[in-house]
């Protein structure tokens, strides 16, 4: 098979200890229409858990949905993480109840892009090829 | 009889005649904005709703009368004439300290009854200084890890004289077991104690996700708490059985009235067969639903769930009248609160509100406008309880019982809505009960179609959200947010190892072998789990010592 027509891997991962997964699973959903091949971890998972299953999936990016406030924690956890098993070409992506001010330090933190609730689907589906330089 | 039915006929006939005549003229010229109406949860919505026979027919068995069975127009005979619902605002952050500084402020601001918002790690039974728990301490809610935090928690506030309502599901005993011993160090009976756990394991395992044990522990756990309130906490009720998340996570209104009554069922019969009596246990199950923004819609699902409860109670379960109330809190429609344009919530939430005490509800808790961006802050949740004061007090809707009944349209909806729950209840009795339908994956499979389903017509702009899809403006509103300082999380985590260092370690030690001894049997659980809380056991240490006999559940991705 052409390498150019494989799927593009997207894990959608719920870090900590938040049970909110109707984001994660619309989103999933959404981007499963758009052609991506997505892996949903389920909740509760611990950042180990979530970058041991993107390397081991072989994914090229992580979306992490979070709606407890712990996010400036936990997802630099996982980018750390994510650096040092040197798989820092991963993209991270993220997305739940998270405040407009601490969105400019996920990005500095390498966070690329972050969808706050009521983002369009559209939105996201295109933001994410943007960043994966996926053919429009 | 006949002169009723002779009535309806005509007032049909002559409806038949308006739509060919009268309404197909004009829609040639203005036609409807839509083609198909529906309602907030997908329901085709007629254009005009007439009377219905069976409203007068069986009115007795349909409606009935305020506090009488099948409770439809209410559960009290005089309902908010005699007294207001408990105005009851959601709250709890960062510690024990800070928390009981916010409940002071709402009881002086008049809310009538507390309710506590506990964080991740205290909802899933680990200790604020376990490294599951880094980054979530005191972030949703109060970090709780001894009694010694509990007692911090409700410092001042006497016992005997407030309700408190404690979301806390799969750690429940172990909160109410301290709820219970800082009042008996306040010289505060048990008897005397008013109060809510929540305690419905069911719907985390479907929608909300702090779950710890597996089902069948878990299920007993609660029957264990039944038993024990019975006898020594009679006016506590043992559970709040929550629609409010099943509706969080995306289901319909229909949904939400099924998979909750599923979910009492299945905690009915576990008591049943632990040889529980139906009246002793039965008048303490409550029920919590959400309020979402579709007024009509939402008031119908609370008759309806209240009508098919009853009905439950009785035929299924032979209940007495006061067991077969459906007495509800409703909390409004988190997930309908918008990030943009955050003012509109407060509109939002006040018509969500107006659909609950609409529909009867014995308590309620309003959102606060900030809430889909962080904690609110307190000024947000002042305008909150205000708004529940200004229903209360000025809008007029309280001086009456049940004002919408009698709507053509709002009977219907009931009578629509009662039977799909009804349907989905018989279909998961089909699947062999809620633990099969939950192992199976049905109900969450439902629940993540009708999300998926209500996102697709926002995307396509069919449905509507101000300020979201429709009357966007690009100015971003600046508010000032709540945040739990990060300082709160160490100073958690000190105060925890300070409690395990100056406690006696023989005492902690034999209660926890006591618990794990207890889980290992049939005995009730509440008095082992409340000798240990009162011997400065964490919340951590006890729940562990659970785990070692009934192992941890686990959701796995798909």
């Amino acid at each position: 098979m052409d390498r150019n027509d494989k799927r593009i891997r997207i894990l959608i991962g719920k870090p900590g200890l938040d049970g909110h997964d109707r984001g994660a699973k619309y989103v999933a959903q959404i981007l499963r229409d758009a052609g991506f091949e997505v892996i949903y971890t389920g909740i509760r998972r611990t950042p180990e858990q979530i970058v041991e299953a993107a390397i081991q999936e072989d994914v090229s990016a992580i979306g992490l949905s979070l709606l407890s406030g712990a996010h400036k924690f936990l997802f630099k956890r996982v980018i750390d993480l994510l650096k040092e098993k040197g798989a820092s070409d991963i993209q991270v992506f993220g997305g739940g109840t998270i405040p407009p001010d601490d969105i400019p330090m996920l990005k500095q933190m390498g966070v690329c892009a972050v969808f706050t609730p009521g983002t369009p689907g559209r939105v996201i589906v295109q933001t994410l090829k943007e960043h994966l330089q996926v053919p429009a | 009889m006949s002169e009723i039915s002779e009535c309806i006929a005509r007032i049909e006939s002559q409806k038949r005649d308006w739509e060919d005549r009268t309404v197909s003229r004009t829609i040639l010229r203005f036609p409807e904005q839509r083609k198909e109406f529906v309602t907030g949860s997908g329901k085709p919505v007629e254009r005009l709703y007439t009377p219905d026979a069976s409203v007068l027919a069986d009115y007795e068995s349909k409606l009935g009368f305020p506090g009488c069975y099948p409770f439809t127009r209410g559960v009290q005979p005089t309902m908010y004439r005699g007294r207001f619902w408990t105005m009851r605002q959601y709250a709890g952050f960062a510690t024990a300290e800070e928390s009981n500084r916010r409940y002071k402020y709402l009881l002086s601001q008049g809310t009538t009854g507390l309710s506590v918002a506990f964080d991740l790690p205290t909802q899933i039974g680990y200790d604020s200084d376990d490294p599951m728990s880094l980054g979530e301490v005191g972030k949703v809610g109060v970090a709780i890890d001894s009694l010694a935090d509990m007692e911090t928690l409700f410092e001042g506030i006497p016992l005997d004289q407030v309700s408190t309502s404690m979301t806390i599901n799969s750690t429940a005993a172990i909160l109410l077991a301290m709820y219970i011993a800082v009042a008996e160090k306040q010289g505060v009976a048990p008897e005397k104690l008013n109060g809510t756990i929540q305690n419905d394991i069911l719907k985390e395992y479907i929608a909300r996700g702090t779950y710890r044990f597996p089902p069948k522990p878990s299920l007993r756990l609660i029957s264990d708490i039944f038993a024990y309130c019975t006898k020594h906490v009679p006016n506590w009720n043992t559970i709040s059985i929550s629609g409010y998340h099943i509706r969080e996570a995306g289901s319909t209104a229909a949904q939400e009235i099924g998979f909750t009554l599923a979910d009492a069922i299945c905690y009915i019969e576990t008591a049943l067969k632990a040889g529980l009596k139906i009246d002793d246990f039965g008048p303490r199950l409550a029920f919590f639903f959400a309020a979402h923004s579709d007024l009509f819609e939402e008031v119908a699902k609370f008759r309806a769930a209240r009508r098919l409860y009853a009905r439950i109670m009785k035929q299924r379960f032979g209940a007495s009248d006061k067991s077969a109330m459906l007495r509800f809190h409703t909390q409004t429609g988190g997930v309908t609160l918008t990030a943009q344009q955050p003012e509109n919530n407060i509109v939002r939430v006040t018509i969500q509100a107006l659909a609950a005490v609409l529909g009867g509800t014995q308590s309620l808790h309003t959102n606060s406008k900030d809430e889909a961006l962080a904690l609110p802050t307190e000024e947000s949740v002042t305008v909150a309880l205000r708004t529940q004061q200004i229903i209360a007090y000025e809008s007029g809707v309280t001086s009456t019982i049940d004002p919408l009944a009698g709507s053509f349209y709002v009977e219907r909806l009931t009578d629509e809505l009662e039977s799909e729950a009804e349907a989905l209840i018989r279909k998961i009795d089909d699947i062999g009960g809620m633990v099969a339908a939950i192992e199976q994956g049905f109900v969450q499979k439902q629940i993540e179609e009708s999300a998926y389903r209500f996102g697709q017509t926002i995307e396509s702009g069919d449905r509507v959200i101000v300020g979201v899809n429709k009357f966007q403006s690009s100015e971003q509103t600046r508010m000032q947010l709540f945040e739990v300082p990060e300082v709160s999380q160490q100073r958690q985590i000190e105060k925890v190892r300070q409690i395990r260092r100056n406690r006696d370690r023989t005492r902690v030690e034999t209660a926890l072998e006591e618990v794990r001894q207890a889980a290992r049997g049939t005995e009730n659980l509440m008095p082992p789990i409340l000798n240990a809380v009162k011997a400065y056991a964490t919340l951590g240490e006890i729940s562990q010592t659970l785990v070692s006999v009934f192992g941890e559940y686990n959701e796995t991705g798909h």
